[in-house]
């Protein structure tokens, strides 16, 4: 992109040479920077033949309506060669209220799928052996609720947590950050997240216990850099509360895994998976004293950004996610979710969901990038992009830490304020067409009709069946065990002991999700956002 | 909904929400029938207990504000808000995000937040303001709080004088105490360093509690600096203790009553001021003399000083 | 001079996506508008009750979370209720071209959907502004 002085920028604004050559990268160590792939600081790929070995994971996502009908989807997706699940909830489930709440009316099953019960959850796993596929679960606030329900569900499968494979998301910090789907204020929650850390540590060794995620940061409005360093910066800020905790860093640290964007900008995507890599692996091991490669590893899932999808010429979106997957892909990404065409209308339909699945498909097998590691690793462009977008990151840390912390900023609206105002200047590029944007401002067609292609649509019938389940499944319960479960939660969250355990007999005895997440609140308040512009 | 002048005052009275609301916008905008209705209402105010809460931006004046509405409001009493932001110079927009922090009170009539952008002048602002108040008090709230941005600016002054007003500072607020120096005595009533469990709070605290020793004022009052922290609550019930011993010392030193009394003044002599401009800006004469003095003035054949007292001459003359 | 148009803009339901809300608010403002902004999580009950108070001309909200066929409605009638149909509803999201007009149908004004330039939402604002106050 030009901009109005008519240089060239990256969309992080990061500018760009005409071309760039051996004198850029004068007096650079790349011996020791870039290094070999498999070895620290990792700048070029975590393993040393990468997909060679064994291609990413295409992790499509996927939820909506009852569990029943989310099962199906997961199902076919399955059937359809995809080789892990991905699950997303509804918005009541993500906030945690039950279907039959108030605040839930009109958004049950709408945009993921609704779980309010050990049942609902059994009922989307059914027939999907949790011992051999790989489980995501995009959920923050209940996290600990929702986790302890999967566990509850293998374990009626007969399938032990310490065999479950996956991933929770469990990142309330970029929650309070860019998503703003959060239920406590920070400081408790991140108790409840440390708690989960001590749980898995012990019980569930193959399971990722944060996916740390610069994804919505993006989404929110970020550029390339901020999604960089705020992510970043909240990993860190796990790994300390960690430590506090009393954990070693070395045993929870390697089931840490990231979660980025795959924006439009295609070389600036790749430096800033490369610089993710190399800014972990040196903190992890120079600062918090990390001593298993595995603790300095960045592994991360990658999706397409969502934002840059126009409701304008759908169809255009193919070829744009298409540039974005690539750019995952040659930054050495382990699992993928390609987005499809139709998201700036509505839920996927089927078949946008399938030509999504087969554009990772078709990069895969027909287009050779698989054959080699890094592939523009040692590029004078590349490489000087990544050490510009370290530098800047770097920038941003000591930042925060001026401030006091990852926490003290959300307080401060720091991260809310920096993020409004990249998106507010997007918005700006666009609308003066300093940005161009086909089909939306450049290009445009103007008899197109809208809506040719097919929508999903949720029938209103979802939310009755769902409210209605959830009351016979509450008929159904013996009162007085939930009662008194519910209130070891309470007493749990009062007190410094473990919440994972008791949560996991609430489950057990039948407390729904929102019961669970009430009881809590009572003891943790709720959190209000200043408001930041 | 158009309601006449009688139904507005009558619904106001009643505490009806709809009705208050649309006469605080004809005050605001300065509407023809806002004399009218400020006329009707205003052997009803001089009731409400009005606190003013001023403080650098980002200092936490809403979280403050929130935390004590709070309180109040459990104790039964029922509460009028109004949160004053700046507007921008150039384009008169204003982003108004205070209501974000009122979410934990329900829906109860007994409270009230209007969102005020400061439109101009500051002079202006302090008229509108105190009007607003005035329809609060009248509606029948018991207590006011008049949220604004700023220290020592005069966005409180006159006609929107408060009982007590509140200076919300943090332990960067190093500059703005300074700027200040002995004036700070004149400013607060009560002082707050909020965000206590930084770095620099104690120091702070001790900076405005030297000052205000040097400036100390002769009604029997000795303002009070509160270490606290609004978003934690910490050290709350301490900041809720001097508001109240500040109210108690009003009261009892005639304070309180003699606020209304104050205010009628400075009002008398706005409206008097705002009609003699308006009368006189009104005469035909006077338009085309004023274009007449411009023309001389382009021709620098005249001074502003000389043409201003030829002006005022013409118009005492022709009045008599 | 005109007294600046009161736009009341916010986030109805339970989505946290608040990029678009924040950026139409920035831009209302910039266009010489006085914004309230109620934050996100908000009822029906509690924006039109905001509405009322702040006696705004216009409510905009946002909603992404697909629930806009049952808030939308909910919003026209908790106005009705509260005597103040005559404030104009509208708002932006991900909302299909089918709901769209029956939204529209019922009394919801324009309904912008994603990648809507910013000027496009000032411009209908004032003119919708501009024939109500001339009734």
């Amino acid at each position: 992109m030009r901009d109005d002085r008519g240089r060239f920028r990256t969309l992080s604004g990061i500018p760009v040479k005409h071309v760039y050559s051996w004198e850029d990268r004068e007096g650079v160590d790349e011996m020791e920077t870039v290094s070999e792939p498999g070895r620290f600081p990792y700048t070029r790929s975590i393993h040393e033949t990468l997909y060679r070995k064994r291609l990413w994971t295409m992790r499509q996502f996927a939820g909506f309506g009852t569990p029943a009908d989310t099962n199906e989807r997961f199902r076919y997706l399955l059937d359809n060669g995809q080789t892990g699940l991905s699950t997303a909830f509804d918005m009541p489930t993500l906030m945690g209220h039950d279907s039959d709440d108030p605040l839930s009316l009109g958004e049950v099953g709408r945009e993921g799928v609704a779980i309010d019960t050990i049942d609902d959850m059994e009922t989307l796993f059914r027939d999907i052996p949790l011992d051999k596929v790989s489980t995501s679960m995009t959920i923050n606030g209940p996290a600990i609720m929702v986790l302890a329900m999967y566990v509850v569900a293998a374990e009626r499968q007969g399938v032990p947590p310490s065999k479950l494979r996956g991933t929770l998301q469990n990142d309330i910090l970029k929650e309070y950050i860019a998503q703003k789907e959060w239920i406590y204020p920070p400081v408790p929650s991140m108790r409840i997240i440390t708690d989960m850390l001590t749980y898995c540590t012990k019980e569930m060794p193959l399971w990722n216990t944060i996916s740390i995620s610069g994804y919505h940061i993006r989404e929110a409005g970020s550029t390339a850099v901020q999604e960089l360093a705020f992510t970043l910066a909240d990993g860190f800020a796990y790994v300390e509360a960690g430590i506090a905790a009393g954990l070693d860093v070395d045993d929870f640290a390697p089931r840490l895994s990231f979660f980025w964007n795959a924006h439009n900008d295609f070389f600036e995507e790749i430096a800033k998976y490369r610089a993710a890599r190399r800014i972990w692996a040196k903190r992890m091991k120079n600062r918090y004293g990390a001593k298993k490669e595995r603790s300095w590893m960045v592994r991360f899932h990658t999706q397409t950004a969502g934002c840059s999808l126009t409701a304008q010429q759908v169809e255009n979106n193919i070829a744009r996610v298409a540039y974005q997957a690539l750019a995952a892909v040659l930054g050495g990404t382990q699992s993928l979710h390609t987005n499809s065409m139709d998201e700036a209308l509505a839920l996927p339909t089927e078949k946008a969901v399938r030509i999504a699945l087969r554009t990772q498909q078709i990069l895969a097998h027909e287009t050779g990038v698989i054959n080699t590691v890094d592939p523009l690793g040692g590029s004078w462009f590349v490489e000087e992009l990544t050490d510009r977008m370290e530098e800047e990151a770097e920038r941003y840390f000591a930042e925060i830490d001026e401030r006091g912390g990852v926490i003290a900023g959300i307080e401060q609206g720091y991260f809310q304020r920096e993020i409004a105002d990249a998106a507010f200047r997007y918005q700006r590029e666009v609308e003066t067409e300093e940005r161009i944007v086909v089909g939306v401002n450049r290009f445009v067609d103007h008899d197109e009709k809208e809506e040719t292609t097919p929508l999903l649509e949720i029938a209103p019938e979802v939310e009755k069946d769902q409210v209605e389940r959830l009351e016979r499944f509450r008929a159904s319960r013996n009162a007085a065990l939930v009662k008194k479960a519910l209130a070891d939660v309470c007493a749990a969250a009062a007190s410094d002991t473990n919440l994972m355990p008791v949560v996991l007999q609430a489950v057990r005895h039948g407390a729904t999700l929102g019961e669970m997440v009430g009881v809590i609140r009572e003891q943790f308040g709720v959190y209000r956002e200043p408001a930041v512009f | 909904m158009q309601p006449n002048g009688h139904q507005l005052i009558d619904g106001l009275l009643r505490g009806d929400r709809a009705s208050l609301a649309r006469a605080i916008s004809f005050v605001e905008n300065a509407a023809p029938s806002s004399m009218k209705i400020l006329d009707a209402v205003y052997p009803r105010t001089g009731k409400a207990y009005r606190i003013g809460v001023t403080g650098p931006p980002g200092a936490g004046k809403s979280t403050l504000v929130s935390r004590l509405v709070g309180e109040l409001w459990s104790e039964g009493k029922s509460i009028g808000v109004v949160a004053v932001d700046p507007s921008s110079p150039f384009t008169r927009g204003a982003l108004l995000g205070d209501r974000v922090r009122f979410q934990e009170i329900p829906d109860d009539p007994r409270f009230f937040v209007r969102s005020m952008a400061s439109r101009g002048s500051s002079g202006g602002l302090a008229f509108r303001t105190g009007e607003v108040c005035d329809l609060l008090d009248a509606s029948g709230k018991d207590v006011l709080v008049i949220e604004t941005v700023g220290v020592g600016q005069s966005e409180l002054d006159g006609a929107a004088a408060v009982h007590t007003t509140v200076v919300v500072l943090v332990p960067e607020s190093g500059d703005e105490v300074q700027a200040m120096k002995a004036g700070l005595m004149e400013i607060g009533d009560v002082f707050t360093v909020n965000k206590a469990d930084r770095v620099g709070a104690d120091r702070m605290a001790r900076c405005v509690e030297e000052m205000l020793h040097l400036g100390a004022g002769g009604d029997g009052w000795k303002a009070p600096v509160v270490l606290l922290s609004a978003l934690s609550g910490d050290s709350f019930p301490l900041f809720l203790d001097a508001l109240r011993r500040h109210e108690d010392h009003i009261r009892k030193s005639g304070d309180f009553a003699r606020l209304k009394i104050e205010r009628g003044r400075a009002k008398i002599e706005e409206i008097v001021e705002r009609e003699r401009n308006r009368e006189f800006w009104k005469r035909s004469e006077v338009e085309c003399s004023f274009e007449e003095a411009l023309a001389q003035l382009a021709g620098g054949k005249t001074t502003p000083y000389r043409e201003a007292a030829r002006m005022l001459d013409q118009f005492r003359r022709e009045g008599k | 001079m005109d007294r600046p148009i009161r736009v009341l803009v916010g986030k109805v339901g339970l989505d946290g996506h608040d990029r678009g809300v924040k950026v139409v608010a920035s831009a209302l403002r910039d266009a010489g508008m006085e914004v309230i902004y109620t934050g996100l999580h908000q009822t029906p009950e509690n924006v039109v009750r905001a509405a009322v108070e702040e006696d705004v001309e216009v409510v905009a909200i946002s909603i992404l979370s697909g629930a806009h066929m049952t808030l939308f409605p909910r919003l026209l009638e908790l106005l009705r209720e509260n005597g103040r149909d005559d404030i104009l509803l509208c708002g932006g999201g991900i909302i299909p071209e089918k709901d769209r007009l029956a939204l529209e149908k019922i009394g919801v004004g324009a309904l912008f959907g994603p990648g809507t330039d910013t000027t496009e939402i000032v411009s209908y604002l004032e003119e919708e502004v501009k024939k109500r106050r001339a009734r």
